[in-house]
């Protein structure tokens, strides 16, 4: 992991997508996460809209964008399920504003720090949506650190390989 | 001011978007009715983002379908054939199945009606494809390819043909919502079938349904089938749910427990189910034909009681010899009313009664005589002439005197004229009349009986005949009284 000085932070690069890229990505991530776990249930373990989420956070190094985009995504994710919406829009939101404040200060260009990003940014999630579910709105969640880190490590290694897929997609500003 | 929006805008921004879902969360958790259809903005997001995220599911679903279709259509038609001989096979099988559970349906439908119980039949189903998922495993949804154009409302009870799914939450024009019974916020009224043990089923944390609240009970089996109660208001009566598949304790409940459900539809690999939309209280017409038509292919099948009598067990003695040949039927043909009828004799005589000749024969150069009214004179019965009458119908088809039987030709038809019977101690007496025979009217055999003037209950004498291998020709001579032959007996 490399922390950038004032030097380097200054010519951090910051980039931007098009708004066909900001629009359609989410929702392909979207409608693959509904659509995917019909044939093959076990990826229901894979959070493509969060992977999404610290990629754009992350690429665009804009903690308030970080945010909007995070809580647009986990609305919408929460929109198709059962459940009351806005668990996931809180987590996502934080983790974009975190994941966005974080890419400010260090480099998130190489795959190592990718890896241990969305790693945690996979836990956090899990962690907030544990908090909202049992404690405040004192529903029943399920909660096993083997089957959360294994969740983690899947979606990190997964988030690897299509950050190197979304890196073509981006344009430098 | 100016400088702390602009140095804090960033965390500013997150906490007002964190408040604003915070109080979203707290609005959607007051509704008044929980799992019930939402209303307003909610509704108005899942509209959107479900409007954005369908159609290219309904694309891919109906790209992978068209090309499943051209290999199962044009490439794998080898085994069609012996499947639909199987098919065919199976149907007959089946319809069998159904004539013999016919007469059960009826009578259980007979007691219904005593009871105002009011069936409730799946009248009309609307198949849908299943497209979609929630894309959570907390949270057990599924997207159907038909909405509210297809006649699709909420609440609408989705099954399979194994067994029952879920129900419909949410419904747009093209696309609805299936909260499927795996979920937590699901519930359906169910009953165990053998044991009739009542209860709800939801989904656990793990996603597996299972049925909460249930005392402990020793009579609730692993195997045991499981139905829908109606109870819900949702799902029909009866419908398959699963089987139990364990117990395990209620931690919050002592001395309660949860019983674990195998479903019978298998929830995780659907892809076409059945949407309920009209139930109603009569058979639909397809199902009693097909329910006519197997009962007249089949044949008449047993009654209940029938099948039921010989289930329990009898007053037959499994030990007792079988009866002979030709021996009198017990039955009388399922009419108590009517007295059972003779049987055929292994040696047949002139008094075996299917040995009778009509009644006119055996008055020589008479024709049957004029049916006379029938007078009744304190509760006894007179008739007459008793001579004649009685002479036709009983055993004095012979047409010797002395062979002829008065005491049972009165037994069967009433005799007017005193007739002379061997009484005790070999003196003979005569008969009342008004105590001898039974009333015409009287269709069941009675053994006659003749009282005495000393008010002892005399038998007629039966006496010892002997076939006679031709019939004598019948000569009129005066009948001599009945002397008790050897061995006769009072």
């Amino acid at each position: 992991m490399v922390l950038l000085n004032a030097h380097s932070r200054r010519n951090v690069e910051v980039h931007s997508f098009s708004w066909m890229v900001s629009v359609l990505v989410p929702l392909a991530a979207l409608g693959l996460q509904a659509y995917l776990p019909l044939h093959f249930w076990r990826f229901g373990i894979v959070d493509l809209p969060l992977i999404i989420t610290v990629y754009f956070a992350v690429a665009r190094r804009n903690p308030i964008a970080g945010t909007l985009t995070g809580a647009i995504i986990g609305i919408a994710q929460d929109a198709l399920t059962a459940r009351p919406i806005g668990i996931n829009g809180i987590s996502k939101a934080i983790i974009g504003y975190l994941t966005a404040s974080i890419g400010v200060r260090i480099d998130v260009e190489n795959h190592g720090t990718r890896l241990i990003l969305n790693f945690g940014a996979a836990m956090l999630n899990s962690a907030i949506t544990l908090l909202i579910v049992h404690h405040m709105l004192a529903m029943e969640a399920p909660w096993s650190w083997v089957h959360e880190l294994i969740r983690s490590v899947v979606n990190a290694l997964l988030a690897v390989v299509l950050f190197s897929l979304l890196d073509r997609a981006k344009r430098e500003d | 001011m100016e400088s702390f929006f602009s140095r804090y805008k960033n965390v500013l921004v997150l906490i007002v978007v964190l408040l604003a879902q915070v109080v979203g969360l707290a609005v959607q958790i007051r509704h008044p009715v929980p799992g019930a259809p939402e209303t307003g903005e909610n509704r108005l997001i899942r509209y959107w983002v479900v409007s954005l995220i369908s159609p290219p599911e309904h694309w891919v679903h109906a790209t992978g379908s068209g090309l499943r279709g051209l290999w199962s259509n044009y490439a794998y038609l080898r085994g069609v054939r012996r499947q639909n001989r199987d098919l065919k096979a199976e149907v007959q099988r089946l319809r069998i199945e159904q004539a013999g559970l016919l007469e059960d349906a009826r009578q259980g439908q007979r007691l219904q009606q005593m009871l105002s119980f009011k069936e409730h039949y799946i009248s009309a189903t609307q198949p849908a494809q299943v497209i979609g998922t929630s894309g959570s495993d907390v949270s057990h949804v599924l997207y159907l390819d038909k909405g509210s154009r297809d006649g699709l409302k909420p609440d609408m009870p989705v099954i399979t043909p194994d067994g029952i799914v879920g129900k419909l939450k949410e419904v747009l024009p093209h696309t609805s919502q299936l909260l499927v019974i795996s979920d937590q916020t699901s519930g359906a009224g169910v009953v165990l079938e053998t044991s009739r043990i009542r209860g709800v089923l939801r989904g656990n944390l793990l996603g597996q349904p299972e049925i909460v609240n249930i005392a402990r009970d020793d009579r609730i089996k692993v195997g045991e089938r499981i139905l829908t109660s109606g109870g819900d208001g949702v799902y029909p009566r009866g419908l398959p749910v699963g089987v139990v598949e364990r117990t395990i304790p209620d931690p919050e409940h002592d001395g309660y427990v949860a019983v674990v459900v195998r479903t019978a539809a298998n929830l995780a690999q659907l892809e076409e189910v059945l949407v309920i939309t009209r139930v109603s209280d009569q058979m639909p017409a397809l199902e009693q034909q097909d329910i006519n038509r197997s009962a007249i292919e089949v044949g008449p099948q047993k009654h209940a009681a029938d099948i039921l009598s010989e289930r329990l067990p009898g007053l037959k003695d499994p030990n007792a010899a079988a009866p002979a040949v030709g021996a009198a039927p017990e039955t009388t043909g399922g009419d108590p009313g009517r007295p059972p009828k003779p049987g055929v004799s292994l040696h047949p005589d002139r008094f075996s009664p299917s040995a009778a000749r009509p009644a006119n024969s055996s008055i020589p150069l008479a024709a049957a005589p004029p049916v006379t009214p029938v007078a009744r004179t304190g509760g006894a019965v007179a008739r007459k002439p008793a001579a004649v009458h009685a002479g036709a119908t009983a055993g004095a088809a012979s047409s010797d005197p002395s062979k002829t039987m008065p005491a049972r030709s009165g037994a069967t038809t009433g005799v007017t004229q005193p007739q002379t019977v061997s009484g005790a101690r070999g003196q003979a007496v005569k008969a009342s009349p008004a105590l001898v025979g039974t009333t015409p009217g009287t269709t069941a055999p009675r053994k006659p009986r003749v009282v005495s003037p000393d008010g002892s209950i005399l038998e007629p004498v039966q006496p010892k005949l002997q076939p006679k291998p031709a019939q004598p020709k019948p000569q009129p001579q005066t009948a001599a009284p009945a002397a008790p032959p050897p061995g006769g007996r009072l």
